[in-house]
């Protein structure tokens, strides 16, 4: 650590790790006190090592008692790429949370519950907390392909129906979420609230989708962040022409107000410099040294 | 020994400048500006001190130090001496010795100020700190009888730590939580290393954890524990909320949300505690190389934001101010410095507009022109437009650098401490006692955005206070 630790004893301790698609991997983090905190929809900020950037990570799941939270990783960057590379036993150097606003639950009547590839792992818990406050609870977990499509048994576990949606067909559904979801809206009965997780297009898709309906929407924003504490306002997103710190007011915002063309842009902003530490972590890990040292 | 020296022959000396790192040297890199006086140029300014017998400097220390005693033990050449009288009231002078605006404060109170030159107190301030410290100095550990009572103190700002620093050697049990991964606040994530090497600040830091302090970071109050829950389940006696002015303020103009535009937060915290201008850092920035570079705003934040654009080779770095010079709150030390390193500085001008491409990237701003109206509340003569007179400029990366507003999480939870409209917490400025029983206040979160000594002199007026109700249960 950079300072003084109490106890120095290890924080942050790896229980365990799994993988759950290409690229994408569950873990079980130690981490005590923000299991005991944690409310749907909060995340948490995670270092993976002393000089690593600080990245917003969703808390998918948590068990008090055992003192643990589960968090699911999608190897995008080098950082999330780096993390997923741990294992048990190991440790992520920083974990601050639980930080966000929890998602508003409520007994709306019918829910859907929609999440685009890892998504899922972000809209689950909102799901289990939905089904728990006396919901019926219907989801749409989608992927590019059948690896892609996430919790399903998790998702069954919770909701009265769940339907798996791939963009190739290799699985479930033959389309995009938002189809399945158009499907859902001409089919009755009638969906009273809709929580879309996922990437940045799929969440205005969905949005677009129930915009003429009037049906109450809520997307779970990710934007690049920096501290999580409301202090550097570089996750900031307009939302019906405010501007709106993400990981202070949010990050779960009514889908129908929220510019999605920003948030996008604004993710890419270091599009360039990602693809460069991508080719830098692939030079890293994929190269055989020649030499054959360790 | 010192030398005797009559009144004339002191004021004979002349006022030692600071020496400095040559300023085309320094525009490309991140070290200390500011070197520091040697031990003879030192004991030399000290001996330009007329030993006031009523010594009008100490009236313009916020926290009272015994200036002429310290200046006398320099002439004297006992350094560590120095050093413990200055410690008595200020334990952060390594900090305050390079940051304190000394002109407005002990300097600008010195009696040599109307016909002479100050005392350079603020350089003989540092030089005896950093003395000290480099000879791990004279750390009087005294065993302290521990008294069971717990104190937990929020935010590692300078408010915080000198508030854990008389508590703990009062003898209670002290927890310092801290939002992020690096401890001292603003010293660590706003002020640049070429103003205040980090070393510096963790010096201070570990000598705390030497004596007990507890520190605990990624420790985001208001969300892991509330302030009640701190009092109540995690059995801590006082509370002292130390967390500065968080969110930073935006223009409210259009186009501000364009990529390329930063808070000045977002920008130095980037820089200073995700360093991001290492070569292998991992937490990017926007590349300013040749790039234009505005910041918006006059005070050190923008200050410490143009330097350090320049640094990582922003060319050209430009200052825009919506007021003249002569209000410019930044230090004067600071506006000179970086006029000398090559900013620009645009004055009488407001950004009415920031410019962007159809791919949502800044491209410029549009600013109106400005003249001094009236003064303002503040005192300072009120800038208003000047009808018809716009113009665009050419911006390539933007930094807004206009001030902060208090962060919510704290007040979120707890709603029973009383706020100000603005949103600052609402503390008795003698005793930084808030509404809330057992809970103390004192720095930025107190004041708005103002200075490291003062709110260093909140944190330790806290702690005499939290000391009394931890004695007397007396609220
Ligand atoms: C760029 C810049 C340059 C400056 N230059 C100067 C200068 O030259 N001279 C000068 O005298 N002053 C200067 N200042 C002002 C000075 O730094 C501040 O007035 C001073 O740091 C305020 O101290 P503080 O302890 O109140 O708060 P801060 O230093 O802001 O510290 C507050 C700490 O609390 C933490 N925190 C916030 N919320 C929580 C929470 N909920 N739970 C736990 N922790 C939390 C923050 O992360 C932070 O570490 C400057 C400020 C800036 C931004
Ligand atoms: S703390 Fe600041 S004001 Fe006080 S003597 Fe030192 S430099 Fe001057
Ligand atoms: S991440 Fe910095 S304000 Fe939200």
């Amino acid at each position: 650590m950079d300072g003084p630790q109490p106890g120095g004893e290890l924080m942050n301790r790896i229980l365990e790790t799994r993988v759950l698609a290409p690229e994408v991997k569950y873990f079980r983090i130690e981490a005590p006190k923000v299991a005991r905190k944690r409310k749907a929809g909060q995340f948490v900020i995670i270092r993976v090592t002393g000089t690593g950037e600080r990245i917003p990570l969703t808390i998918m799941d948590s068990n008090p008692d055992d003192g643990w939270i589960s968090l699911i990783v999608q190897g995008v960057g080098k950082t999330t790429r780096t993390l997923n590379e741990l294992e048990t036993g190991d440790s992520v150097h920083d974990l601050a949370g639980p930080l966000g606003m929890p998602s508003e639950i409520h007994e709306y009547g019918r829910a859907v519950v929609i999440g685009g590839g890892v998504g899922t792992a972000i809209a689950y818990p909102t799901a289990v907390a939905l089904a728990e406050a006396g919901n019926d609870v219907v989801s749409i977990i989608g992927g590019r392909s059948r690896e892609f499509v996430l919790l399903e048994d998790e998702m069954r576990a919770v909701c009265t129906e769940v339907y798996p949606t791939t963009d190739d067909g290799s699985y479930g559904y033959h389309g995009f979420v938002t189809d399945k979801l158009a499907e859902l809206i001409a089919d009755g009965p009638s969906i009273d609230h809709v929580i879309a997780v996922g990437p940045v297009p799929m969440m205005q898709a969905v949005a677009e989708v129930t915009r003429p309906h009037g049906i109450d929407t809520v997307v779970s924003l990710n934007p690049i962040m920096v501290d999580g504490t409301g202090m550097c306002g570089g996750c900031r997103v307009s939302v019906g022409d405010e501007t709106k710190f993400a990981c202070v007011d949010g990050p779960d915002f009514d889908a129908h107000q929220v510019d999605f063309e920003l948030l996008a842009r604004r993710n890419r902003t270091y599009s360039a410099f990602e693809y460069y530490r991508n080719e830098e972590f692939t030079e890293e890990h994929i190269h055989v040294d020649p030499v054959g040292s360790s | 020994m010192a030398r005797e020296l009559t009144r004339r022959e002191r004021l004979k000396i002349p006022r030692h400048e600071m020496p400095e790192q040559d300023a085309h040297d320094r525009s490309v890199n991140f070290e200390e500006v500011n070197l520091g006086l040697t031990a003879e140029q030192a004991v030399a300014e000290a001996e330009r001190c007329l030993l006031c017998a009523n010594p009008t400097c100490i009236d313009g220390c916020p926290v009272g130090i015994d200036i002429r005693e310290f200046v006398r033990l320099v002439a004297d050449e006992q350094f560590g001496d120095a050093a413990d009288v200055i410690k008595r009231d200020n334990f952060l002078p390594a900090v305050c010795g390079r940051v304190c605006p000394q002109e407005d404060q002990c300097e600008g109170a010195c009696v040599l100020v109307k016909k002479y030159k100050p005392v350079a107190i603020g350089h003989l301030e540092r030089f005896v700190a950093d003395y000290e410290r480099e000879r791990a100095g004279s750390t009087s550990v005294k065993t302290i009888t521990k008294t069971g009572k717990r104190v937990a103190v929020v935010g590692s700002g300078p408010a915080g730590l000198a508030c854990a620093a008389d508590l703990i050697q009062a003898g209670h049990d002290v927890t310092v939580f801290e939002a992020l991964h690096e401890l001292g606040g603003v010293l660590v994530y706003g002020i640049p290393e070429f103003r205040l090497p980090k070393e510096i600040v963790k010096a201070e830091v570990d000598q705390l954890a030497d004596l007990g302090v507890r520190f605990e970071m990624n420790a985001v109050i208001g969300m892991i524990d509330t302030i009640d829950e701190l009092l109540a389940e995690e059995g801590y006696d006082a509370v002292f909320i130390g967390v500065g002015a968080g969110l930073p303020r935006f223009l409210g103009v259009p186009g501000e949300n364009l990529v390329g535009v930063y808070s000045a937060n977002e920008f130095l915290t980037r820089i200073n505690l995700m360093r991001s201008y290492a070569p292998d850092a991992e937490t990017p920035l926007l590349d300013l190389y040749r790039k234009t570079v505005a910041v918006f705003g006059g005070g050190n934040t923008a200050m410490d934001a143009v330097r350090t654009a320049r640094r990582l080779g922003a060319d050209p770095a430009t200052i825009f101010y919506r007021r003249s010079d002569a209000e410019m709150p930044a230090r004067a030390e600071e506006v000179h410095h970086a006029r000398a390193e090559g900013i620009g500085f645009e004055t009488l001008v407001s950004p009415i507009e920031l410019l962007g491409n159809e791919d949502g990237w800044l491209t410029g701003a549009r600013f109106q022109r400005m003249e001094l109206g009236e003064p303002d509340d503040s005192g300072r003569r009120r800038p208003q437009p000047i009808p018809g007179d716009e113009f665009e400029v050419p911006i390539d990366v933007a930094v807004v650098a206009i001030g902060n507003e208090p962060n919510p999480l704290i007040h979120r939870t707890a709603p029973d401490l009383e706020q100000t409209a603005w949103g600052t917490i609402v503390a008795d400025p003698e005793t930084g006692r808030t509404a809330k029983k057992a809970v103390f206040a004192g720095g930025d979160i107190v004041t708005g955005g103002a200075t490291v000594i003062l709110a260093m002199g909140a944190g330790r007026r806290a702690a005499a206070s939290i000391k009394e109700y931890l004695d007397t249960g007396v609220w």
